[in-house]
């Protein structure tokens, strides 16, 4: 079966019916294995078991933008090829990249209390990823103001592409601008500066994430197509009566 | 485009609301913040520069969510949209019109509001010309989120929560600019980098969200 099949919203059903159990197990899996790597990984000499909060907190940024980018793929998808199913990937996506980008702050703020002994400063990462948390809640805003879904997810698309260019700047905020955050340590040129210990069970963790986001995504996205569906339905009759 | 240009300008002096309004509740704003934050003339100093940032980007967002709505209303923007002229021109027709009718004002009251900060003459001027740098930026965000929400029901309490978090680098290198001492250049490039990327960029957003919402 070719991608281009999955245009077809009926298909499209069909096909997530048949995968989404094989992705909630192999969810289920990889976070249970992802967890008792956590679980067993030694505590840093300074922070002690504080440091676990990390398996939570940086997966859950990485989604956060990640799923940005995600709905600026599907904004071109849906100005640019119009493709039937990309406002509604745009729009699945909204509440679970807010909700990343919440447990990234919350684990955050958490995390700030024992080792920097406050739990919010206005540091350039903390704020940037703030300024995110306000853009998806914003797109949501957009979105829920517009009554017809296809005109919404036009307008919530341009609004994406627009807080796209936000992106670099949060993943480069912490070396432009006064910071407490720690620069880029995971991501950048000359390797991974993580012992193995931390590392592997921390891309474990975000490879569980990665997959409960799909697996979410999936779901939410069969969820919206069955509502609009409804949405036709009840118009139809509406305008039979 | 010089027509709607010259247009747009009649009606902001006009209609008394546009230009002068806009300085107004900057002068309001800034006559607050010693009521907020005491009449302490060192603080006043310290945090003047970015308070005179914060007010104007405030001021510029008071008068944009009329920027298409009037237009939507009496429905010259629909003949905008069917007009030969490009839709992109248009809409930098309305941003040039908008900027030099509330946002160029600003700027010229800048020094003395300065004075009445207690910023010195030097750092206000510096606030001044970062304005000038900026405040285009901050104009044409704002022309996008105004033709996001120009059909919307409440589009104008929309339009706030849409622009402010896209401004965040404006207003970051903005008051870097402003206040750091002997550092003036680099950020202040930036800025103007940051106004010419959103002239390149914002038209064809905006137009792209006025063909969308008016379909």
């Amino acid at each position: 079966m070719a991608l281009i099949d999955l245009a077809n919203p009926t298909r499209f059903l069909r096909f997530t019916e048949r995968v989404l159990p094989w992705l909630i197990a192999a969810t289920a899996i990889v976070l249970a294995t992802g967890l008792y790597l956590a679980w067993n990984a030694p505590d840093d000499y300074q922070q002690g078991a504080t440091v676990k909060i990390m398996f939570i907190h940086v997966p859950s940024a990485w989604l956060a933008m990640g799923i940005w980018a995600v709905m600026s793929l599907s904004a071109l998808g849906t100005l640019v090829w119009r493709h039937p199913l990309a406002d509604v990937a745009a729009r699945a996506a909204m509440p679970i990249g807010a909700a990343f980008t919440l447990i990234c702050l919350v684990t955050g703020a958490l995390w700030g209390r024992p080792t920097w002994g406050t739990y919010w400063v206005w540091d350039a990462r903390l704020t940037s990823v703030l300024v995110l948390f306000l853009m998806y809640l914003g797109l949501l805003a957009l979105w829920s103001a517009v009554d017809e879904p296809s005109r919404a997810g036009r307008l919530a698309a341009i609004l994406t592409l627009v807080g796209a260019v936000n992106l670099p700047i949060i993943k480069f905020s912490v070396d432009w601008w006064n910071t407490l955050h720690q620069p880029a340590s995971v991501v950048r040129l000359g390797g991974a500066a993580i012992h193995p210990t931390i590392l592997t069970p921390l891309l474990t963790m975000a490879a569980a994430f990665f997959l409960l986001f799909v697996t979410l995504h999936l779901a939410a996205m069969r969820n919206e197509i069955l509502r609009r569906r409804v949405r036709t339905m009840r118009l139809r009759q509406a305008s039979a009566a | 485009m010089s027509a709607l240009l010259g247009r747009d300008f009649k009606l902001a002096l006009r209609t008394g609301g546009g230009a002068l309004m806009g300085v107004l509740f900057f002068l309001v704003l800034i006559a607050l913040l010693p009521f907020a934050v005491g009449p302490d003339l060192p603080l006043l100093k310290r945090i003047g520069p970015a308070m005179l940032w914060l007010g104007a980007l405030l001021a510029s967002l008071l008068t944009l969510d009329r920027l298409f709505a009037a237009d939507h209303d009496d429905g010259a923007l629909d003949l905008m949209l069917m007009a030969r002229t490009p839709l992109e021109l248009s809409v930098i027709a309305k941003a040039l019109a908008h900027w030099i009718t509330s946002a160029l004002p600003l700027v010229v009251a800048t020094p003395l509001l300065g004075l009445m900060l207690n910023i010195e003459p030097a750092v206000s001027l510096h606030v001044a010309l970062t304005l000038l740098a900026g405040t285009p930026a901050l104009t044409l965000i704002g022309v996008i989120g105004a033709a996001l929400s120009v059909t919307l029901r409440r589009g104008g309490l929309l339009l706030p929560i849409l622009v402010l978090p896209l401004s965040v680098p404006v207003l970051i290198f903005g008051v870097a600019a402003a206040t750091t001492p002997g550092e003036f250049g680099a950020p202040f490039l930036i800025l103007l980098a940051l106004s010419l990327v959103s002239l390149a960029a914002a038209p064809f957003a905006a137009a792209a969200a006025l063909r969308q919402g008016m379909e």
